[in-house]
């Protein structure tokens, strides 16, 4: 098939491919690409995230046509936007909620590589590289969220970059300076409009780093052991390309009910109010994918060891991502996937649900049950990946593994018996 | 194997609507909840009823007008209420806009013409709050989407208007309101039976002009919500066919693998 | 099982065509769908209904006298009014039409003779030509000068030298009085 394709390539496309060999390229990195045979649906969103990005920067490229960065006219620009630019409620609608529909993929996306222990040699610089995305992603989400320079816009702006203030002696100057004033203002709006057109093309970058890195080992998979041989995997073409399609379908019905039916029920009514420098709403939330970092940072309210509570909340925030970092350190088991870690396989779900909880707490205000909810769920994140994780490696007892994938998939006679076709012909 | 993982999955998607359940129920303490109105603009095909939106324009117009302003409008945007191009410019040429500077270098009235923002009752923010007893009468033009509850929220408001429970201490100068935040709002009762007389004969009691100005305001902070429901259902008809089409092609394709 | 080149595929199953169908339909979704989703942000760069709704320009004419021309503003662009002189309707109307580039009578380009309302931009691309202040240079034909590539339009607003294609264009207007006029 591959051959086929690349002898009926015309002749202008073989005149160029042979002095720029983008198509042969291509050919070998998205259509031949041997990928284990067994991925489940959970491994549809990477290419998801990758196609969610896409789609954040042709929105945002088109909004940014309409769109005024002055403290004076962005919230009137921004109702310009929806009233009257032909089609740009949608894609105001498209792009905001695309903001949540890419962080849902991102943790969907990051959950699967911990249950499945896809962080583990070899692959450790490609999950640091997500983490990285991951970050990118939360920047750029803030600064995009200040620009309709609504009430959660402006407070949300004075709140996050007040954490700064939280360094000891420089840290009042340092706000100051991402201010370029006394307050969050014109000159903080311009400059993070600037940021946040800049930033999904590092992010982009980066995600090109995150498929070179990915393509070096290929796709782990559910049973975390790795492609012995052309019977364990199949071309990338066509099986995963309908596969990824047929995901999209999906996943772009879930997209189109909150842009078309819910579209303002993942924001806050606040931010349809204009910024108010003399007024802050009662309740300050984040939108809901930073909750549990804020709720991290809201449930330390001790000092420990003489630094101030306020210090404190901010490292362990901040910390909370920097753990996510190195957790192929961490994590000192050999076996990969949770389907042979009998114990660990439980801890990855009181983790899902010790984040939900953070998620919670966030979202609601910082009184009674909430506050210990908060410090216990708080505590449990790090217990969970800085002793639980390192402990357990030392002392579970993994599960026998399958001896290849297509033993495993196939049964262990059509493993042995199966020839070794899908690569040989490439 | 996937039984037990659907089972967690359930679990922990439980979990989360627990959760949810005792934040609603965190939240509900200060005030009654909303009661739930229907809607013309209610579910997947709601559109805006435009005889009640005009009934709710007359309610503006002769009411609310007098101390909020609607910024965001334009009378051009009338015609959504289904009025004539000829009936926005005889409704435009009853107000009076700014315009200018003319040759003398002076700022002077003129009536208002279609492509005109409907004028508010005061010039700024500060002469608002000042002819209003130190608050500024919020901006209404996206009152709805501006508030948690939405219309359910601005209705209940405008018929929360009860007498203060006994030991409550109104504040002076201030109103007692069910369903504000504390009660006591700066707001006074703004609607009484027969204030207005709607041209289509409909009876004017409070509830009737509630439920037509609130329908009106939906509309105003959201004037593209017929032009979204309708776009919507056939995006969602397209890609319920495309998940068929797409899920067929899978198993085609994948039937040699399995 | 596991051999997989498509030939073998084909062979294997019978249905080839069922599959074609399912394939041939997939990518025809996929193009509509390419197709639909481009048109509403290509959409989004058509003039908004703001910028459509764009106001009329009212003019008061009594202050221009007979020989002076005077500029307002109308949708961002330059309206030229020309208080026209007896002489100038004359040469205008007196024009051979048919050696006009873009042949047009000074009838067709005015409502009232005295007064020639058009846009003040360049047909060429899009300079706004001199004429208006007194001491401008009107060009040979009394009209206006285009200082950018040298068109030249006579007291009718029409092109009589130069690159430019067309005529001064005559901007929709109606007299609301005798001396006012309101455009667009």
């Amino acid at each position: 098939m591959a051959d086929v394709h690349r002898g009926s390539g015309s002749r202008i496309i073989r005149w160029i491919d042979h002095r720029l060999p983008f198509m042969a390229m291509m050919q070998h990195e998205l259509y031949d690409y041997p990928t284990p045979r067994n991925l489940s649906y959970w491994w549809n969103f990477g290419s998801l995230a990758g196609i969610m990005l896409v789609i954040m920067i042709v929105t945002g490229v088109f909004l940014a046509m309409q769109y005024t960065p002055s403290a004076s006219l962005a919230f009137d620009s921004v109702e310009r936007i929806m009233r009257d630019v032909n089609y740009g409620w949608l894609n105001r609608y498209a792009h905001a909620n695309g903001a949540s529909m890419f962080f849902a993929i991102l943790y969907i996306h990051m959950f699967r590589g911990l249950y499945y222990g896809s962080y583990k040699a070899p692959r450790e610089l490609l999950w640091m590289l997500g983490v990285l995305i991951l970050v990118l992603a939360i920047a750029t989400a803030f600064m995009g969220y200040v620009l309709p320079w609504g009430q959660m816009s402006y407070w949300a702006a004075t709140v996050i970059t007040s954490l700064f203030s939280a360094i000891p002696l420089i840290g009042q100057g340092i706000v100051t300076f991402l201010w370029g004033g006394f307050t969050v203002g014109d000159p903080t709006l311009h400059r993070f409009y600037a940021l946040h057109y800049l930033l999904p093309f590092i992010i982009l970058a980066v995600v090109l780093l995150h498929l070179i890195a990915l393509h070096r080992f290929g796709s782990n998979n559910p049973l975390g052991i790795d492609m012995k041989g052309p019977q364990d995997s199949i071309p990338f073409h066509p099986y995963y390309t309908i596969k990824d399609l047929f995901g999209l379908c999906v996943f772009l019905l879930i997209y189109a009910f909150f842009v078309f039916y819910a579209p303002n029920f993942l924001g806050s009514p606040d931010n349809y109010i204009p910024a108010n420098p003399m007024q802050t709403p009662n309740h300050i939330v984040p939108e809901w994918y930073l909750l549990p970092y804020y709720a991290i940072l809201r449930s330390i309210t001790f000092s420990i060891l003489g630094i101030p509570a306020k210090l404190l909340g901010v490292i362990f925030a901040f910390g909370s991502l920097f753990v996510l970092l190195i957790v192929p350190w961490l994590d000192t088991s050999s076996v990969r996937s949770s389907q042979f870690r009998p114990i660990y396989k439980w801890l990855f779900w009181v983790l899902v649900i010790d984040v939900l909880a953070l998620g919670w707490v966030g979202a609601n205000p910082p009184q009674g049950i909430v506050v210990t909810v908060g410090q216990i769920a708080t505590l449990y994140f790090y217990v969970h990946f800085l002793i639980l994780l390192p402990v357990l490696g030392k002392i579970e007892r993994p599960r026998p593994l399958p001896s290849s994938i297509a033993a495993a998939v196939l049964g262990d006679a059509a493993g042995v018996a199966a020839p070794a076709a899908p690569m040989g012909r490439s | 194997m996937w039984p037990t993982r659907l089972a967690k999955l359930v679990a922990v998607a439980a979990g989360a609507l627990g959760l949810l359940l005792i934040q609603q129920q965190s939240q509900a303490q200060e005030t009654p909840p909303l009661p739930q109105q229907q809607w013309s603009f209610d579910g997947i095909f709601g559109t805006y009823d435009k005889a009640a939106m005009q009934r709710g324009f007359q309610v503006y117009k002769q009411i609310c007008s007098a101390c909020h302003a609607v910024k965001h409008l334009y009378f051009r945007d009338l015609a959504a209420l289904g009025y004539t191009e000829d009936q926005v410019k005889a409704i435009a040429a009853t107000d009076q806009c700014t315009d200018g500077p003319n040759d003398q270098g002076q700022m002077y009235q003129r009536p208002c013409r279609p492509s005109d923002p409907i004028p508010g009752p005061f010039p700024n923010d500060k002469a608002a709050a000042v002819a209003n007893g130190g608050v500024a009468p919020p901006d209404q033009s996206l009152i709805v989407k501006a508030r948690d509850g939405g219309p359910d929220y601005v209705y209940a408001l405008l018929n929360g208007f009860t007498p203060a429970p006994k030991g409550f201490q109104v504040v002076s100068g201030k109103y007692y309101n069910e369903y504000f935040p504390a009660h006591n709002i700066s707001m006074p009762p703004p609607l009484s039976d027969g204030a207005v007389a709607f041209a289509d004969g409909t009876k004017a009691t409070v509830p009737q002009m509630a439920h037509d100005v609130v329908t009106f305001l939906a509309w105003a902070s959201e004037p593209n919500l017929d032009a979204r429901h309708r776009i919507g259902v056939r995006v969602f008809l397209f890609l319920i066919v495309g998940v068929g089409i797409f899920y067929a092609a899978k198993r085609k394709i994948w039937a040699a693998v399995h | 099982m596991a051999d997989l080149t498509d030939e073998n595929i084909r062979h294997a199953h019978s249905d080839t065509t069922r599959r074609d169908f399912l394939m041939l339909t997939a990518g025809a979704l996929g193009a509509v769908a390419v197709g639909a989703t481009v048109w509403p942000f290509i959409d989004t760069m058509n003039p908004a209904r703001d910028t459509l709704a764009a106001s009329t320009t009212e003019v008061d004419l009594t202050p221009v006298a007979v020989g002076q021309r005077l500029t307002v503003a109308w949708r961002g662009k330059p309206v030229f009014i020309d208080h026209r002189t007896t002489a100038e309707i004359k040469t205008a109307r007196e024009v051979d039409i048919a050696q006009l580039r873009d042949p047009q009578s000074d009838a067709e380009r005015v409502k009232k003779p005295g007064w020639l309302v058009v846009v003040g931009v360049c047909t060429h691309l899009g300079c706004i030509p001199l004429g208006q202040k007194t001491g401008d240079d009107r060009g040979p034909f009394g009209g206006w000068f285009c200082p950018c590539h040298g068109s030249i339009y006579d007291t009718s607003g029409r092109i009589r030298q130069g690159p430019a294609p067309a005529n001064l264009a005559v901007p929709p207007y109606e007299f609301t009085g005798n001396a006012t006029i309101r455009i667009g």
